[in-house]
């Protein structure tokens, strides 16, 4: 495993002058994935906050060969692009040894890309899909998602008179794609440089499919001041809103356990979205939110208990 | 700031060049800059490694300053300071 310092002697491959606003998660993630990949890279980047801010005509903030096609496709297009490459290989036309990784945000993976990330896990391509979950449509102003939370609040499922934020619980897209039957995937957040940088290493040295679900704290969405992300997201699985865990070939590891389980108040608090769960009217909610957490985690802990090593 | 290209400078179709947001100075988005104390700041890299901006310069496995070019004053390497029990860096008003 890399060191900061290791880590720090490569170049960046992300360059400053991007358009994503100030204290934002997903640069933070896409710089951490890269510069734990040694080898030459392309990258395909779903419709999204990363997408439109990073390439906006005629700026590109990327020093690695990048693609973007549409909102539903980065996973079907990196398929292309890693078919094509292995075609090339097998006719002698390239040698050198090249990694793929598709990004998306939790709009173009749990949403509208779910179908060309199911059929490319499927079909085996050698590639690496990271989801940058910021937990709803951040890019065009906060609209609920997959991903969001039960009792966010967001501008199409607002808290008011009449419902109290988000009524449906998230989906789980790691155990999606653990169902997948791929070599790897992954739980990781932006907040813990060491555990992501540490998946995506293994991750470069498994051949095959691999997934990487990274929860990106949003200053904008979220409501909380820019400079506090990194520490969210450290919060969020200090309280196991967001546990660390990795499912290799179906064997659970639990990559961080914290010694004190801190109560899940302590992530919803600082967030303006979780704001109108601490009425008093919604104690009941507040309650029902930290069992299912509790639950959650305890399934974890069996999992890992049960297909552990 | 990068002057608005015209249409002669302007990339065919819509490929672009790689990394050339570099010319994109989004430093005047700042209201607070990250100041670094020469004295106290132990290396640890955590600055640079949380940095969404790039803008954390590290050279040889030290941190030597910030780009202010790039930097857009959100306060993350301020946070992230490990030191104790005042944090080497500190995000002081640009007026």
């Amino acid at each position: 495993m890399a060191t900061i310092k290791e880590l720090s002697l490569q170049e960046d491959r992300l360059t400053g002058g991007h358009r994503m606003c100030p204290g934002c998660g997903a640069p933070v993630i896409v710089r951490q994935v890269l510069m734990a990949v040694k080898e030459p890279v392309v990258i395909v980047s779903a419709t999204g906050c990363l997408e439109v801010s990073t390439t906006i005509f005629p700026y590109s903030a990327w020093k690695v060969p990048f693609l973007h096609s549409a909102f539903e496709n980065s996973a079907a297009t990196m398929s292309g692009v890693e078919a094509a490459y292995t075609s090339l290989k097998k006719q002698g036309k390239i040698k050198d040894e090249i990694r793929f990784i598709a990004f998306g945000g939790d709009g173009g993976t749990y949403d509208i890309g779910f179908q060309s990330l199911s059929g490319a896990m499927e079909r085996g391509h050698d590639m690496l899909y990271v989801c940058y979950d910021n937990q709803a449509y951040m890019n065009t102003s906060i609209q609920r998602s997959g991903a969001t939370p039960r009792g966010a609040s967001t501008t199409t499922e607002p808290a008011g008179k009449v419902k109290q934020g988000k009524v449906m619980t998230r989906k789980d897209l790691t155990e999606c794609m653990v169902a997948h039957n791929i070599p790897y995937a992954a739980q990781s957040v932006c907040g813990d440089w060491r555990d992501l940088t540490k998946k995506v290493e293994k991750a470069m040295s498994i051949r095959g499919p691999k997934f990487i679900n990274v929860l990106q704290p949003c200053q904008l969405g979220w409501g909380y001041p820019m400079d506090k992300t990194v520490e969210l997201g450290k919060t969020a699985v200090d309280t196991c809103f967001w546990p660390l865990y990795e499912v290799e070939n179906g064997k659970y590891t639990i990559s961080y356990k914290p010694k004190d389980k801190k109560p899940l108040v302590d992530f919803l608090k600082p967030q303006s979205r979780f704001r109108h769960l601490f009425k008093p009217e919604n104690a009941q909610l507040l309650s029902e939110l930290q069992a299912d957490v509790d639950k959650k985690w305890a399934l974890l802990q069996k999992k890992a208990e049960c297909f552990g090593a | 700031m990068a002057q608005d290209l015209g249409w002669k400078e302007l990339p065919e179709g819509d490929t672009l060049k790689a990394g050339t947001a570099a010319q994109f100075h989004t430093g005047d988005w700042r209201s607070k800059k990250p100041v670094k104390d020469e004295k106290t700041c132990i290396n640890c890299l955590f600055c640079y490694i949380y940095c969404p901006d790039s803008a954390v310069k590290v050279q040889d496995g030290k941190m030597i300053g910030i780009d202010y070019n790039y930097c857009k004053g959100c306060g993350i390497c301020e946070s992230v300071c490990p030191v104790k029990p005042v944090k080497a860096i500190k995000m002081v008003s640009e007026r």
